[in-house]
């Protein structure tokens, strides 16, 4: 293999979301000349960025004054907010937390945003480069973090050269700030490495899928923002959905559910269609047409799942490292002042030390402690939830108890030892149709002579343990239809079944490497450029 | 020799193209854009001509508004070695593009001129038969084998029945097909090269081009939408159900 082409940085930033973003334009305005460059696998910016979103605007103001004159894309003022408790037929409405008033915030699509900040970015000499996948860590010789490793591109299924093969470059920076977002694959391993969680909880996780639709004129209440909780979910599984209505008859619709639910046998991507078919949503949707849709994997943990954010050579920030305020149901505004803390902590020492000591003594954390027990509070159940989350909000988080966190992976349950609740779960007439349908919105794309970047570290597991045991639950928590398991008559053994990677499908959600019970797949990044590419999402 | 090669920006490939709700257009917005695929191939080969050494420059041309320089700065990036945009505001129909080529053609004199064999947008597969018209020059259309010999070329085009084996005499317009070679991925050092790589900016009044309106669009229409089939338990009830729509 020949040395690899080297490009060098002062500062290389992965990911192009929020708080890459911030932390880039932050770090240009505090030092011109400094090199700082963004990678983004997505094959352009906001291509990979799904989020409901109603952002706070503050942290915009602070980075780039002067944007309400010039907003982004997609960008309407809160007008109004309701909560409505779900039954199968009928709504309540509930009164609106605290943590949920949204006056002053606005809806916005958070990829088209980030687009938008991209601009900004470029504008001040960042290098953006959308379409290249950050694939491994570059280790200087000390063991700090030098940089990353670019992904070849134009390799087959076998693992052969292609005709087209490029070698991926090595960028050199003195510093790396990862922003993948939740459960980053680059994160993931550092996180490993450096022992960065041994003082914090486990993480736990949600996930969310969202449809973007055109509904039929005048239905859209711009403005109008909406969550539900209840049906279709049981008691014992945390979740909701969000109705944001935006302009032009665009309506945000999506659902997010704690992926620690113990079902094996549930499927969130149908609870998310079961939810659009209550009466009020039907309604809503019911001659509208899907614009685009997808999922993504949400980080739930907070406070005490918080790892320690620095480590020789790089910065963990935004929901790679997991600031997502779930109360709130926000984290854009958490990610992008990270970004920009990050930007003017490099720019004051040049280095990663005492970043994690400034960050938890930031608004940052201190937002996240007073609402550390809310989240686990729903541990048992939906009616304690609510009694505990009231408790915690009325006293500010100032009650000395902090709840702990548990994994998402050992909470499913194995289906002898789990009786599911009839869901009662209607029949359905809305698209799309099927999860195959749903991928169809999301644009995604893989080359498919690659090698699969779902990795099985024990395929063995699959078709013996995890058949038994859980009857496969990748086939149902997957949002894509990427798992499948499927007769083979070559197969002589295990039923004659084995397991089908439709890795092509993948809308990087990453909520296979949560769930697995048996923490046997590991999502690693396909060819850059490859993936959704979501449409104003 | 010079290559010049068309660039178009168009919807990409993956993206589900949508028809706006008044059906004045497609709609665009939030769209990802790219290269047509056509004219990356072509670009493709005139690289490899000029690094084979039989041909020294390679100009990328795109007319459009300047979201096309995106386009361009990708061609550069993959190796062109100057750009050049034909700055319009309004969408060209392949004969005032063929016309603002041709001028271009006039200015720099390149012994090849490489264009997709068709734009995925609007499918039209007009432009480059155009071009050779107004030029008075040889074409080769849809090729997937090109050849250059001195003063000539061998192009191996692909037809209906199967593959043609034409010689043309240069300067010609060589349009391509999807066989011709596999496009290259941009290296990122090549993106910064890129940008500092020449791109001229020239008005369609400059060189001296009047929008011309051949073509009318009534109004744009999504095909209709397939009617959900049923499953069938056996052939009887497959050849009764047939019988009963009148189809057998």
């Amino acid at each position: 293999m020949t040395a690899r082409e080297i490009m060098e940085y002062d500062v290389i930033i992965v990911g192009a979301g929020p708080a890459g973003l911030s932390c880039a334009i932050r770090l240009k305005q505090l030092k011109p000349d400094l090199m700082v460059a963004v990678i983004e696998k997505g094959a352009q910016i906001g291509a990979h960025i799904l989020s409901g979103a109603v952002i706070e605007p503050e942290p915009l103001d602070q980075l780039l004054p002067g944007w309400r004159e010039n907003p982004p894309p997609v960008c309407i003022p809160v007008a109004k907010d309701e909560l409505w408790l779900l039954t199968k037929k009928g709504k309540i409405r509930l009164p609106t937390p605290p943590q949920q008033k949204n006056h002053g915030n606005f809806i916005v699509s958070l990829g088209s945003m980030c687009a938008w900040m991209a601009q900004k970015a470029e504008a001040l000499e960042v290098d953006i480069f959308p379409g290249y996948a950050a694939a491994e860590i570059r280790f200087n010789d000390d063991g700090a973090v030098g940089g990353v490793i670019i992904g070849d591109m134009g390799v087959d299924s076998a693992g052969k050269h292609k005709d087209n093969y490029m070698q991926g470059i090595e960028i050199h920076a003195a510093m790396t700030v990862l922003c993948e977002g939740c459960r980053g694959h680059l994160s993931k391993q550092l996180i490993r490495k450096f022992e960065l969680d041994k003082d914090c909880d486990p993480q736990t996780y949600g996930i969310g899928m969202k449809e973007l639709w055109r509904v039929q004129p005048g239905k859209s209440k711009p403005g109008l923002v909406q969550h539900t909780t209840g049906w279709p979910l049981d008691a014992k599984t945390y979740g909701g959905s969000f109705i944001y209505h935006l302009d032009k008859d665009r309506i945000a619709i999506g659902f997010v559910t704690g992926l620690d639910y113990q079902d094996p046998a549930f499927r969130p991507f149908e609870a998310f269609q079961q939810m659009k078919h209550h009466p009020m949503l039907h309604e809503l949707l019911e001659g509208g047409e899907i614009l685009s849709s997808g999922a993504r994997a949400i980080v739930e943990g907070g406070y005490q799942s918080l790892p320690k954010t620095e480590m020789p050579g790089a910065l963990l920030i935004g929901d790679a490292a997991g600031m997502l305020n779930v109360p709130k149901i926000k984290g854009t505004h958490q990610a992008m002042r990270c970004g920009m803390m990050a930007a003017e902590h490099i720019n004051d020492t040049a280095s990663a030390e005492g970043f994690d000591a400034k960050l938890r003594d930031s608004e940052i954390v201190r937002e996240l402690y007073k609402v550390r027990n809310i989240r686990p509070a729903f541990y048992s159940g939906l009616w304690r939830g609510f009694v505990r989350s009231a408790i915690e909000t009325v006293t500010l988080g100032k009650l000395p108890t902090t709840l702990s966190i548990h994994d998402d992976d050992s909470t499913l349950k194995k289906r002898d030892d789990y009786t599911a609740p009839d869901r009662k779960w209607v029949d359905r007439d809305l698209p799309p149709r099927d999860r195959l349908a749903s991928v169809y919105f999301a644009a995604t794309e893989h080359d498919e002579d690659q090698p699969v970047h779902l990795r099985i570290l024990e395929p063995d597991i699959c078709t013996t343990r995890c058949a038994e045991e859980y009857d496969n639950p990748c086939t149902r928590f997957c949002p894509a239809n990427v798992y499948e398991m499927v007769a083979d008559d070559r197969v002589k053994k295990d039923g004659g079944r084995r397991l089908q990677i439709n890795a092509s499908n993948c809308v990087h959600c990453k909520v296979c490497d949560i769930k697995d019970p048996y923490q046997i797949i590991n999502w690693v990044t396909p060819e850059g450029g490859c993936g959704p590419n979501y449409q104003n999402m | 020799m010079k290559i010049l090669v068309g660039i178009k920006r168009v919807v990409d490939y993956n993206v589900r193209v949508r028809v706006l709700a008044d059906g004045s257009g497609v709609d665009t917005d939030g769209v990802k854009m790219s290269v047509n695929p056509f004219d990356e191939i072509a670009l493709e080969e005139a690289l490899r001509i000029r690094d084979a050494g039989n041909a020294e420059e390679v100009i990328v041309v795109s007319a459009g508004g300047d979201e096309c320089q995106q386009q361009l700065r990708t061609g550069l990036a993959m190796g062109a070695d100057r750009a050049i945009q034909i700055q319009t505001s309004e969408g060209l129909q392949p004969l005032s593009t063929a016309r603002a080529f041709l001028k271009v053609i006039e200015r720099e004199d390149p012994g090849l001129v490489l264009l997709g064999k068709q734009a995925i947008d609007d499918d039209n597969c007009q432009t480059g038969q155009m071009l050779a018209a107004l030029w008075e020059r040889p074409q080769a259309t849809s090729a997937s084998k090109l050849e250059l010999n001195g003063n000539s070329a061998t192009v191996v085009r692909e037809v209906d029945a199967g593959l043609e084996t034409i010689e043309i005499d240069l300067p010609a317009v060589v349009t391509v097909d999807l066989r011709l070679n596999e496009p290259r991925f941009v290296k990122l050092p090549d993106i910064m090269k890129a940008k500092r790589k020449p791109m001229d900016v020239v008005s369609l009044e400059e060189l001296g081009v009047a929008i011309e309106g051949n073509l009318e669009i009534g109004h744009y229409a999504p095909p209709p939408q397939r009617e959900q089939g049923i499953m069938v338990e056996d052939a009887a009830q497959l050849v009764e159900e047939l019988k009963n729509r009148g189809l057998l």
